[in-house]
């Protein structure tokens, strides 16, 4: 008789344990598991309870770092096929050699090919160069754009921001301002692209948050008269800029110069490490404006830098490679599916990814059709359009409508 | 010693919290919204080692009282005081190592696992030497609001009220002397509802002050030392749960009879709507 009710005692005992570990993965067995009976049936002792830390943290760390050195190889790779394919191909080890010979090391033979060193210190490196920047600007400015708005659908082109740097830079190119030498464009590009930055930012909040559904059609607006504007532009301006403007708003790499990458990249690497050290910041704001704020973030401080960051790296980005869309979309949203939505390693992974993504563009831009030079601006909206399509539908699915 | 320069600028942390004296006061505080009156001359003193549950109907303005308590809302007349001194003297960052908020809006905009949302409740303490003792105080935490398991998952696949006690977790990993919760208790079962409450009289015990908004009047008279009853954005009745809690007093704010029954066990205010129950032929 008394072994019955022993028996009965432990099995409830144990029913009670299961109950505890619920839903939980691995991780939530073993916490139940190790788990000492509570003396009182609430509260458990305030101890760590099995609570691994340890674990849990290295499990994301070692994601992390198995992606970081696969974008990392992927990216080499990239600028390396990107430099060797073209009308005259230069085999990869001779890309790498000629890099070697830039740098006193003759480990390997430069290009045998008459044209080939000028073909890749002329043409195709600094073209890589810029991709690589441009990309990794794109997608940082999404990533930081997403986060201020606590929204995974804001981005930079469908947000109107990339277009309203375009008309700031379209028009310098109609009145061939040039008051500030070559940083007049980039200029206007900034100065616009800020502006833009920030009606779209004031239009599309209410009560602390931003809805999907006010935040696209503020982005359909903005576009709309972004795309007039430039239009006008067009229309107005004689037919040598016609020509530089209409090849600005498809967005293309061809023809960059190092004068150009010189110009964007120290504005391009100012604007990424300010994101990095925002990204605490932004992990918090996640919990909304208020409560953001209750854990000490100066929430208006933090969102004005992250505005002026994105404005800057957008209008770096489109001041001479024109409209390049979905990069700040795409690449922060599958960073964010591998590596979890935490900004510290989110913002660096987007660098990669950005322009590991834009070079494959570029190389397919210049080589999937023979003797063109593909607008690269098509390939990214084609491929980030329906990209697009199916976020709109999993966010409609997940939340159950557009709130 | 409370004034210590860390890192870019001087911060002034909180003292040690000493019972019975007050963390936050407010005084004469009004807020409209256009034409409507919503808080009309609010008084009130939150005192260490105290749990203060804040009751009243829907609209009677306990939610603005939060909201005042924590500067979220402009006043239109009328003080609050943390710590001695006026609110908007401290920074957002000293605010947030004197009183920590669960909010009834506890939604995350990204996919964040439970670990990372506790560990959010450290920042304020970020770089100073508090922060030392980071893993312990989550762990601990965590523990106490039974949200171990749920460690590696997303914050975002949850239950309302798993989520709920997790955003406990997150204020009480904080570590504030004042601690305020608005309505934590709306989507938990009733072991939570309780292990909620019991964590609130352990915080206070360890000198903290609590102030609680419950809907659950017997929740606030069995674990509250203080009630404040608001109605009509004024508090109509503050003191002891077995004052505040009077059959007639409650039949008149809620306009609905109730009778007030003892607790078996404790002797503790238990309200019982007065209900027609079911016609038996």
């Amino acid at each position: 008789m008394s072994e019955s009710t022993e028996i009965r005692d432990r099995s409830l005992r144990r029913s009670r344990r299961d109950r505890l570990g619920e839903g939980g993965d691995s991780s939530a067995d073993s916490a139940a598991g190790n788990r000492a009976e509570p003396t009182s049936r609430l509260n458990p002792a305030g101890k760590g309870d099995g609570l691994d830390l340890g674990r849990i943290r290295g499990q994301r760390t070692a994601r992390a770092g198995t992606l970081f050195l696969i974008l990392i190889i992927a990216l080499i790779a990239a600028c390396v096929l990107s430099a060797a394919i073209g009308q005259l191909f230069i085999p990869p080890l001779e890309v790498v050699g000629s890099l070697l010979n830039k740098v006193g090391l003759d480990w390997l033979p430069g290009p045998s090919h008459d044209f080939g060193e000028e073909a890749l210190w002329q043409v195709r490196f600094p073209r890589v160069v810029m991709t690589v920047l441009v990309g990794a600007a794109l997608a940082v400015a999404g990533a930081m754009m997403q986060g201020v708005f606590g929204n995974p659908l804001a981005e930079p082109g469908v947000v109107g921001v990339s277009s309203g740097a375009a008309v700031g830079a379209s028009a310098s190119i109609l009145f061939g301002w040039s008051f500030l030498g070559a940083f007049t464009t980039p200029t206007f590009a900034f100065v616009s692209g800020l502006i833009t930055t920030f009606i779209v930012y004031t239009v599309s909040r209410s009560g602390g948050r931003t809805e999907v559904i006010t935040l696209v059609l503020t982005g359909v607006a903005v576009n709309a008269i972004a795309g007039a504007a430039i239009a006008y532009i067009t229309f107005a301006a004689p037919t040598s800029a016609r020509e530089q403007i209409v090849f600005w708003q498809m967005g293309s790499f061809n023809g960059s110069l190092w004068s150009q990458v010189g110009l964007i990249l120290p504005l391009i690497v100012f604007g990424i490490i300010i994101a990095q050290t925002l990204a605490p910041g932004l992990d918090i704001l996640s919990l909304g404006e208020k409560s953001a704020r209750h854990v000490g973030i100066n929430v208006e401080r933090l969102r004005i830098i992250v505005m002026a960051v994105v404005a800057l790296l957008v209008s770096a980005a489109v001041a001479f490679c024109g409209i390049i869309a979905f990069v700040g979309l795409v690449v922060p949203h599958i960073i964010r599916m591998i590596i979890g939505p935490g900004h510290r390693l989110l913002l660096p992974a987007s660098v990669l990814g950005g322009a590991v993504l834009l070079s494959i563009a570029d190389l397919a831009a210049r080589t999937l059709v023979e003797f063109a030079d593909l607008p690269i601006g098509m390939l990214t909206s084609l491929v980030g359009g329906p990209f697009f399509f199916y976020l709109i539908r999993r966010s409609r699915k997940e939340s159950g409508g557009w709130a | 010693m409370s004034i210590i320069t860390v890192g870019r600028s001087a911060v002034r942390r909180p003292d040690f919290p000493v019972a019975g004296k007050p963390i936050i006061s407010v005084r004469g505080a009004e807020v409209s919204f256009g034409e409507r009156t919503i808080l009309d001359g609010i008084d009130l003193d939150i005192r260490c080692g105290e749990v203060l549950a804040i009751v009243g109907p829907n609209g009677a303005g306990k939610s603005t009282l939060v909201n005042v308590i924590t500067a979220d809302v402009e006043l239109e007349a009328g003080k609050v005081f943390i710590d001695d001194e006026v609110e908007y003297s401290w920074s957002t960052r000293e605010l947030a190592m004197r009183r920590a908020v669960l909010l009834q809006d506890i939604g995350m905009a990204f996919p964040f696992t439970v670990l990372e949302v506790v560990e959010m409740g450290r920042s304020p303490w970020a770089g100073m030497r508090e922060s030392q003792h980071d893993d312990l105080i989550v762990a601990g935490s965590m523990s106490r609001t039974e949200t171990v398991q749920f460690a590696a998952r997303k914050f975002t696949s949850l239950s309302g009220g798993e989520k709920a006690r997790v955003a406990l977790a997150r204020v009480l990993a904080q570590a504030t002397p004042a601690l305020l919760l608005d309505e934590p208790t709306a989507p938990m079962d009733i072991r939570h509802q309780e292990l909620v409450l019991q964590q609130a009289r352990d915080y206070a015990s360890t000198g903290g002050a609590v102030v609680i908004i419950v809907h659950n009047l017997d929740l606030a008279g069995a674990y509250a030392d203080r009630i404040a009853m608001i109605s009509d954005g004024s508090i109509i009745a503050d003191g002891p749960p077995a004052e505040v809690l009077t059959a007639d007093r409650i039949s008149d704010v809620y306009d609905y009879p109730v009778s007030i029954l003892a607790d078996p066990n404790t002797g503790a205010p238990l309200v019982v709507p007065v209900r027609a129950g079911r016609k038996e032929d």
